[in-house]
C-alpha cells in the first residue's frame, strides 16, 4: 500500500488518513522520498521542505490521535513559487527574488495551512509567471513527466509536472493568461482557473493584477473542487475579491448534465489547432453530448485578437507592478552602485531575465505618453468587446467547450527563441482571463503518448457548472487516472 | 520596422533598465515584432466603447478609516538588502 499512495488523488489520500490506514508521517515521507528520487530529472520543485513538512506531519498525526483534527490534516501539498510563504524562499523563479523570504503568508497559503495541509515544497515556474513552457526559470527548465525531452507548459509548469509525477496529490498554481490550464493540459492533470475575484491574490507576487487568479492543479475535478472550497472567498486583504457567497463546490458534482447547453466556438477549431488534438477534443465533447448535453455552435470572433489585447494589457500592468523592484526594499541589489539611478538600473537589469525585461519594455511603451491611447486604452476597449462576446454567447449556452492548448507538449527549446511563437500557446486560454471567467482544463486522451486537455469555460462565478460537467466527464472516462511513467504504484 | 533603436533606448531608460549598444539591435528587433503583432488591434472598431480595467467593472472599495496595521518596521527592514539605523539604505542622493 505504501507504494500506491504515490499518484493517488487527494480525496483517496485523505480517506486513507481518515481511516487511519496511513499516518501523515508515512504519507509525507513517501512523497518526500519520491520527490528526492525524481526531481533531479524533472526540476519541478525548487525547494524541498523536508524538515518543516515532517514536523507538520507529526503535528497532524498527534492531532488526529487526539480525536479533533483539521479537515485536511496531514495531506501533502506543493505551492507554486510565486505564493508568499512565511520565512520560506519565494523566488518567483527569478534571480530578483532568489533570496527573498517573505515575512508573511499569501491568503491562499494561510487558508490551506489552516485546513491542515502539509507543504512539501515550492514549485518551479516561468520567471514572474511570464511564459508558457517553464523554460525561463532562473533555476533552469522543468521537464514534462510524460516525456522529459518536452516542456510541461507554463507558467505553472512545475506545479503541473509535480502533480503528474505524483510528487504531491495537488498543487497551487496561478493563471494570468492560461498558466494553470495550459500546463495542466500538457501534463495530463486537471487545473482550474476560478473566476477573477473568487480567490484572493493577497501575497501572490503580482504580474498583471486585473488578470491574475490562483487555483488548484490536481488529479481530478473532485480534488479541484475540494481545494477551491478552502481557498475561495472574500478577503479583506484583497479589495478585488468578490463579496459573493461561495457554495460548497463538492456538492452537486455528480448531478447530471441533461439538457446542459454547451457552446463550441468555431474559432477554437480552426487552423490554430493541431488536427490530432482536435480529434480528441471533439471525442471528449461527444462524450458530454452522450451524457445529455446539447451542443450549440457559437462564435467568439475576437479569439485571435485577444492575443494582441492580452500582450498590451498584461505587460502594461506588469511594468507597473514590477516597478517595485528597485534594489532598495527587498530583492536583488547590485554591488557598489554609483548613484541612485545606477542602483535602480543595474539591480533591475541583473535581476530580471530576458522575457521579463521584454514585457516591462513593451508595457512601459504601451503606457507612455505618446502610445497610451493607441495601445493601452485601445486594448482595454477591445477587452470590453471580448467580454461582450462571451456575454452574448452565454445568453444561449451554459458552458463553452474547446481545447485548452493548440498542441501537445513541445520539445525543450522549440518555441523559446521567438516570443510570438510562444505567445500563440495561450490562444484558447487568455481571452478567458480578459473576460474574468472560470476555466477548467482536464485530461481528454493521448496522441503519440502525450496528454491532451479539454477546456470548459463558464459564466462568471459559476464554477459549479464547470466542475459538474468536468466531473461528469471524469465519471465516464479514465484519462485523468492514467499515470505518467514516473509513477510506479497504481491507485486512484 | 515600427520602432527605432532610439525609441527602445528611451523606453528602457523610463523602465530603469540598462540597454547596452551591443544588445540594442536584437532587443529592438524582438520588441518591434511584438509591437507589430499587437498593432492588429488598430483594425478593430472601438468608437464609443468604454475601456475595461476590471473584468467585472468593480470599482475601488473603501474601508473605514481606522488603523488596522501594526508597526512592522523591524520585520520589513529584515528583508531589505541593506538598512541602517532603522532605514532603507540608498546611495547618497544630496551632496
Amino acid at each position: 500500500m505504501m507504494q500506491n499512495v504515490i499518484g493517488a488523488s487527494a480525496k483517496t489520500q485523505l480517506s486513507l488518513l481518515d481511516r487511519g490506514e496511513i499516518s501523515a508521517v508515512e504519507l509525507v515521507t513517501e512523497h518526500l522520498q519520491h520527490i528526492r528520487r525524481h526531481n533531479s530529472v524533472l526540476n519541478a520543485v525548487t525547494e524541498i521542505l523536508d524538515e518543516s513538512a515532517l514536523a507538520a506531519a507529526r503535528a497532524a498525526d498527534a492531532q488526529r490521535a487526539s480525536g479533533e483534527h483539521k479537515p485536511l490534516a496531514g495531506l501533502p501539498l506543493l505551492h507554486k513559487d510565486n505564493f508568499c510563504t512565511r520565512n520560506i524562499t519565494t523566488s518567483c523563479a527569478s534571480k530578483m527574488l532568489a533570496d527573498f523570504k517573505p515575512p508573511y503568508d499569501a491568503t491562499v497559503v494561510s487558508h490551506l495551512h489552516t485546513a491542515g495541509t502539509v507543504t512539501l515544497g515550492k514549485c518551479n515556474m516561468d520567471e514572474f509567471a511570464m511564459g508558457s513552457s517553464t523554460e525561463s526559470s532562473f533555476y533552469g527548465p522543468c521537464k514534462n513527466p510524460w516525456d522529459v525531452t518536452r516542456v510541461p507548459g507554463g507558467s505553472s509548469g512545475g506545479s503541473a509536472a509535480a502533480v503528474a509525477a505524483g510528487f504531491a496529490p495537488w498543487a497551487t498554481g496561478t493563471d494570468t493568461g492560461g498558466s494553470i490550464r495550459q500546463p495542466a493540459s500538457l501534463c495530463g492533470v486537471t487545473g482550474l482557473k476560478p473566476t477573477y475575484g473568487r480567490v484572493s491574490r493577497y501575497g501572490i507576487v503580482a504580474f498583471a493584477s486585473s488578470l491574475d487568479q490562483a487555483g488548484p492543479i490536481a488529479r481530478s475535478v473532485e480534488d479541484c473542487a475540494m481545494m477551491l472550497n478552502h481557498i475561495a472567498g472574500e478577503d479583506p486583504l484583497d479589495a478585488t475579491t468578490a463579496a459573493i457567497d461561495c457554495p460548497d463546490f463538492t456538492h452537486g458534482l455528480s448531478d447530471d448534465i441533461n439538457g446542459l447547453r454547451i457552446g463550441l466556438p468555431r474559432q477554437y477549431f480552426g487552423s490554430d489547432l493541431d488536427p490530432a488534438v482536435a480529434v480528441l477534443v471533439h471525442a471528449a465533447i461527444a462524450e458530454l453530448e452522450a451524457a445529455g448535453a446539447i451542443l450549440v455552435d457559437i462564435d467568439l470572433p475576437l479569439t485571435h485578437d485577444a492575443i494582441a489585447t492580452y500582450y498590451v494589457i498584461a505587460p502594461a500592468e506588469a511594468s507597473a507592478n514590477l516597478a517595485r523592484y528597485d534594489g532598495v526594499r527587498f530583492g536583488h541589489r547590485c554591488a557598489d552602485p554609483a548613484d541612485l539611478q545606477d542602483l535602480y538600473q543595474r539591480s533591475r537589469s541583473e535581476g530580471f531575465g530576458e522575457e521579463v525585461q521584454r514585457r516591462i519594455l513593451v508595457g512601459t511603451y504601451a503606457l507612455s505618453a505618446g502610445s497610451y491611447e493607441a495601445y493601452f486604452k485601445k486594448a482595454q476597449q477591445v477587452r470590453r468587446l471580448i467580454r461582450a462576446d462571451f456575454d452574448r454567447a452565454f445568453e444561449s449556452v451554459d458552458l463553452i467547450a474547446g481545447p485548452a492548448a493548440p498542441s501537445v507538449a513541445f520539445t525543450l527549446g522549440a518555441k523559446n527563441q521567438d516570443p510570438l511563437t510562444m505567445y500563440m500557446e495561450d490562444v484558447f486560454t487568455l481571452s478567458v482571463n480578459l473576460a474574468g471567467l472560470p476555466g477548467l482544463s482536464l485530461p481528454a486522451g493521448f496522441t503519440e503518448k502525450l496528454p491532451v486537455g479539454l477546456q470548459l469555460i463558464g459564466r462568471a462565478f459559476d464554477e459549479a457548472t464547470v466542475l459538474r460537467a468536468g466531473h461528469r466527464y471524469q465519471m465516464m472516462t479514465d484519462w485523468h487516472q492514467h499515470r505518467a511513467p514516473m509513477i510506479s504504484g497504481v491507485s486512484s | 520596422m515600427s520602432v527605432t533603436p532610439e525609441v527602445v533606448s528611451q523606453v528602457a531608460a523610463l523602465a530603469r533598465l540598462d540597454m547596452t549598444d551591443a544588445d540594442l539591435p536584437a532587443v529592438t528587433e524582438r520588441f518591434a515584432r511584438v509591437l507589430d503583432m499587437v498593432a492588429s488591434l488598430h483594425t478593430i472598431p472601438t468608437d464609443g466603447v468604454m475601456p475595461m480595467s476590471n473584468p467585472h467593472d468593480m470599482v475601488q472599495r473603501l474601508r473605514d478609516d481606522i488603523v488596522t496595521e501594526t508597526d512592522q518596521r523591524e520585520t520589513l527592514l529584515a528583508v531589505a538588502p541593506q538598512s541602517e539605523a532603522g532605514y532603507f539604505l540608498v546611495p547618497k542622493v544630496i551632496d
